[in-house]
């Protein structure tokens, strides 16, 4: 436990007054000090002053923080809407099965924070304490960090340009009192910008064990995919595998398989083999998923007979394996 | 305001009736397609309708492989950026012109990687430098979220704000209305009128026995726009005819590089391949609607 000299606020992500003015081009940027937004802005000087800048201070104070976390896993997918969230929640809820095992969620979806109604846990707040944010726990053994739990009223929208969104996630990662976790798993907005770039860098001394990447079957969201692989290629993260979600619908009535986002460019199985990447697994689409995330309960313990409960284990085992945690 | 103006954006989008933009909070719900299907049936609403397409996804463009131009090149006139025309093969004067980071990009696979400085330069490129000419619509694709594509659409197109309106698109499930209902907090705080909501991925017939399922859940967005005073364009159920087109399947089945010519002629078939879909007519009571809606929503704010 790392013991900051006063107890950190936490903020109300609506009302931080912004330091920065609305075009910040970012301290780190080349721009600094010298775009158009910087006029009159209170830290042009420092910004433009030629001195090297030193690392974010930030830094240090991470990496003691994620001393403590054994493994880092990032889940990612170009696309949106593609179970991100679902799985995140699924995979946390799969290792917390473990009493032995410590959990962590962050979801560093600043904009569309859907982690804490998934979990069932959105109407409970951060507090802060002298060591730092405490997490809200869904389970003795289970943290999770969200946005979704700083807003007075889910209807707020969080209307951030990057920089204030990078001020938050390095907050979440420095201010929030993780404790001893076995797992931390982060939950990404869709795309490759800001968010991702953020927790890259910040991660970057710590180490990230590795990136699960999430598609559906169809042409557009491989796309995606694609450029996703690209992108951990680009930042020199590890892939560890891609899961096909919406795999396949069968129909409750007649039991007759069909598919609902037809692969036709051959799906995730071959642009695994393409890409040179593992294929974790294929989860079919089951109605009752999105039940389970619109409620708040867990899908493996409520359906476990489910085929997708199969497949989801099959994935978790495989990651595992692929951790060397098994 | 008189500076504000003469901006290049308020130069070049001086000559463009409407401008629709259509968003979600969330992923995934289909902001894409409905985009697209938009800009197909206000295409096929009249003769002579010009529209405009402008995908601002800049990390996941989706709207090139929809309407068929993957592989298309941006080609640089004196007059601007020439939009890639999707029905540039049907004969007469193309109408139907599209922009999007994706023809600008070498190879498919390449990520955009970009924090949101440059993101809100391209838009800015996107909207001053491409020569979109005389425009009925403008649809313009957003990416999920309410943050640095949002924010400087909306900044740089100051100037044209009474032409401005909203679309919001959500599936049925509580996760997702969530996210709609944080896009509709956006577009009150920055006065942007919503012209109403369409719920996607509503129900889906099973093709072999014609049972429906709710794959995610049913009704909620009738409901949310019932209880936000939003009109309700329309929900769309999960329609693979449609995946399929828009997936472009027979596109890529061509083995070998198709050649320029050969994209064009696939495209032009797309207008007509959708319009045999069963969304199609489903959707175009939506675009009914929005066209009838457009002239309320645009008086409802003073112009600048």
């Amino acid at each position: 436990m790392i013991a900051v000299q006063s107890a950190v606020q936490v903020p109300d992500p609506l009302s931080v007054p912004s330091n920065a003015p609305e075009h910040c081009p970012g301290t780190e940027s080349e721009l600094a000090g010298k775009a158009d937004a910087c006029a009159g802005c209170a830290n042009q000087e420092i910004c433009m002053s030629n001195e090297p800048k030193g690392p974010d201070p930030a830094l240090p104070l991470i990496r003691e923080r994620m001393s403590t976390v054994k493994r880092k896993i990032l889940v990612l997918s170009g696309k949106g809407g593609v179970g991100k969230s679902t799985f995140t929640a699924q995979l946390g809820w799969a290792f917390a099965a473990d009493e032995q095992l410590i959990t962590g969620i962050m979801d560093v979806d600043i904009c569309g924070p859907s982690i804490p109604t998934i979990l069932g846990i959105a109407s409970e707040q951060v507090h802060s304490s002298s060591s730092g944010w405490s997490p809200v726990y869904a389970q003795d053994n289970f943290a999770v960090m969200s946005v979704g739990f700083m807003l007075s009223s889910s209807k707020d929208a969080i209307m951030w340009r990057g920089p204030k969104k990078n001020g938050l996630i390095s907050q979440f990662l420095k201010d929030v009192d993780w404790g001893d976790l076995d797992y931390l798993i982060i939950d990404t907005p869709p795309g490759t910008s800001d968010e991702h770039l953020s927790v890259v860098q910040y991660l970057k001394e710590s180490g990230i064990d590795g990136a699960v990447l999430i598609t559906t079957p169809q042409e557009v969201a491989l796309q995606d995919v694609r450029r996703e692989i690209d992108f951990c290629n680009k930042v020199g993260i590890r892939v560890l595998g891609l899961v096909e979600n919406m795999s396949g619908f069968v129909c409750p009535n007649c039991k007759t398989e069909s598919q609902i986002f037809s692969p036709s460019t051959g799906g995730a199985k071959k642009l695994a083999e393409d890409m040179g990447v593992e294929l974790l697994g294929a989860v079919p689409l089951d109605p009752r998923i999105g039940m389970s995330a619109d409620c708040g309960v867990s899908f493996l313990d409520r359906y476990p007979d489910s085929p997708a409960s199969t497949a989801y284990l099959d994935i978790i085992d495989k990651i595992k394996q692929i951790l060397g945690d098994e | 305001m008189a500076t504000t103006q003469e901006t290049p954006v308020a130069r070049r989008l001086k000559s463009i009736k409407h401008i629709i933009i259509v968003c979600s909070g969330k992923g995934g719900v289909g902001k894409s397609s409905v985009s697209a299907q938009l800009a197909l049936s206000l295409h096929a609403s009249s003769p002579t309708a010009r529209v405009g397409i402008l995908d601002v996804d800049l990390t996941g463009p989706s709207i090139p492989r929809m309407l068929g131009l993957d592989g298309h090149g941006v080609h640089q006139s004196s007059d601007g950026w020439v939009p890639v025309y999707a029905d540039a093969a049907s004969g007469g004067q193309a109408r139907l012109a599209c922009m999007s980071v994706g023809f600008l990009l070498k190879k498919k696979e390449d990520s955009v990687v970009w924090r949101g400085p440059k993101k809100n330069a391209m838009i800015r490129q996107f909207l001053s430098d491409v020569r979109w000419g005389e425009l009925d619509y403008l649809v313009i694709d957003t990416p999920p979220g309410t943050s640095d594509e949002h924010l400087s659409l909306l900044e740089h197109m100051a100037p044209v704000h009474s032409r401005l309106s909203a679309v919001i698109v959500t599936t049925p499930q509580a996760v997702a209305l969530m996210d709609a209902m944080k896009c509709l907090s956006f577009t009150r705080t920055v006065n942007l009128p919503v012209l109403g909501l369409i719920e996607n991925m509503s129900g889906y017939v099973c093709p072999c026995c014609g049972e429906i399922s709710n794959v995610f859940s049913t009704g909620g967005g009738e409901e949310m726009a019932r209880r936000e005073d939003l009109a309700f364009l329309g929900s769309m159920p999960v329609d693979t005819d449609l995946v399929t087109l828009l997936d472009a399947a027979e596109a890529t089945k061509s083995e070998d590089m198709p050649d320029e010519a050969k994209l064009r002629e696939q495209s032009f078939e797309l207008l007509q391949r959708y319009q045999k879909t069963s969304s199609a007519k489903l959707f175009q009571n939506i675009v009914d609607k929005v066209v009838q809606t457009l002239p309320k929503v645009e008086t409802l704010i003073p112009s600048a």
